[in-house]
């Protein structure tokens, strides 16, 4: 009998600190995973955001660094300029990439800066206790939006994907979820292309990864990724926005 | 013959698991592991095919898969 699934090389053995039923553990190990499968675990350098996945620099095996709120890409871009040979990606949640951190972001993506985002949409703030976030759906009610959030006021939810995908610097954006096997191994293959995208020297490549938040939902797990298929899907279609090949 | 081992002190009780399988031969256990969770078990462990369903979606990593 051979051992045909375990946990990744690229993650260490400390147990996850997020919640039942969080895709934060999910999406690190497809990363780890990919990580693995590329054999560039020894000259990785990834950059945590602020939120719930601060801690990821316990739970990836690779060099890790700890950026300021939103900070992330910007970093990443002066790891990747000073050590080029180096894997550089980012790991960030809708509350960093999408609200705080929008500039850097952009001008990123704008520069075309070799790097991989994995960019973690789950429409809400975890870690400060389920306020709105620029990603969350209309009419979703959340602790600052208690009536749901209203466009009049509080705009529409910002889809990222598309919005970067515009940029001429972009080499390769797709959006994936977790919700269920068949999403995760589509999931897989796209956080594969973009690191591919990276090591042969393309450009910049992003991953939106559509995942659930049950505690600050209000769902169990389970209903959780109802929730996600049924609401998150139809605002934010899954697919890829850009790939390599369109890069001139 | 497909084998799946779970984690007792990383599973979280998610229930993730038990939802993917497609034999529906996980379940929760009455058992508590030191974090206070109830934790997944197989059931009929002989109608395992091992898919790996259970671990693609286990968001703790603690499933191992052996076929």
């Amino acid at each position: 009998m051979k051992k045909v699934f375990e946990s990744p090389k690229s993650l260490t053995k400390d147990p996850f600190t997020y919640c039942p039923g969080c895709h934060h553990g999910i999406a690190h190990r497809l990363v780890a995973e990919a990580l693995d499968e590329f054999g560039v675990r020894e000259k990785t350098i990834g950059v945590c955001p602020v939120g719930c996945s601060v801690f990821a620099y316990v739970f990836f095996n690779c060099d890790m660094i700890c950026a300021a709120h939103g900070r992330a890409p910007a970093v990443a871009t002066g790891i990747k300029r000073a050590k080029p040979d180096s894997i550089v990606f980012t790991y960030q949640g809708d509350g960093d990439l999408a609200s705080i951190g929008t500039a850097e972001i952009v001008h990123t993506a704008n520069r075309g800066e070799n790097i991989t985002v994995i960019f973690i949409n789950n429409a809400i703030y975890g870690m400060t206790g389920g306020q709105m976030a620029p990603t969350t759906l209309v009419g979703q009610v959340t602790q600052t939006s208690p009536y749901g959030r209203d466009p009049k006021t509080m705009g529409y939810p910002i889809k990222v994907a598309e919005m970067l995908s515009t940029l001429k610097g972009v080499a390769y954006i797709s959006r994936v979820a977790l919700s269920k096997p068949a999403y995760i191994l589509k999931a897989k293959k796209a956080i594969r292309k973009a690191f591919q995208t990276q090591i042969e020297g393309k450009g910049f490549s992003l991953v939106e990864v559509l995942s659930t938040c049950p505690t600050n939902w209000g769902l169990s797990p389970i209903e959780a990724n109802k929730w996600l298929e049924e609401n998150m899907i139809p605002y934010y279609p899954l697919g890829e926005f850009k790939t390599p090949e369109e890069v001139s | 013959m497909a084998k799946i081992i779970i984690d007792q002190e990383r599973c979280k009780g998610c229930e993730l698991c038990t939802s993917a399988c497609p034999k529906h031969i996980i379940i929760m256990s009455e058992y508590f592991n030191a974090k206070g969770y109830h934790t997944a078990k197989q059931i009929k462990p002989e109608e395992c095919t091992g898919c790996a369903f259970c671990a693609l979606t286990c968001p703790d990593v603690a499933i191992e898969v052996y076929k």
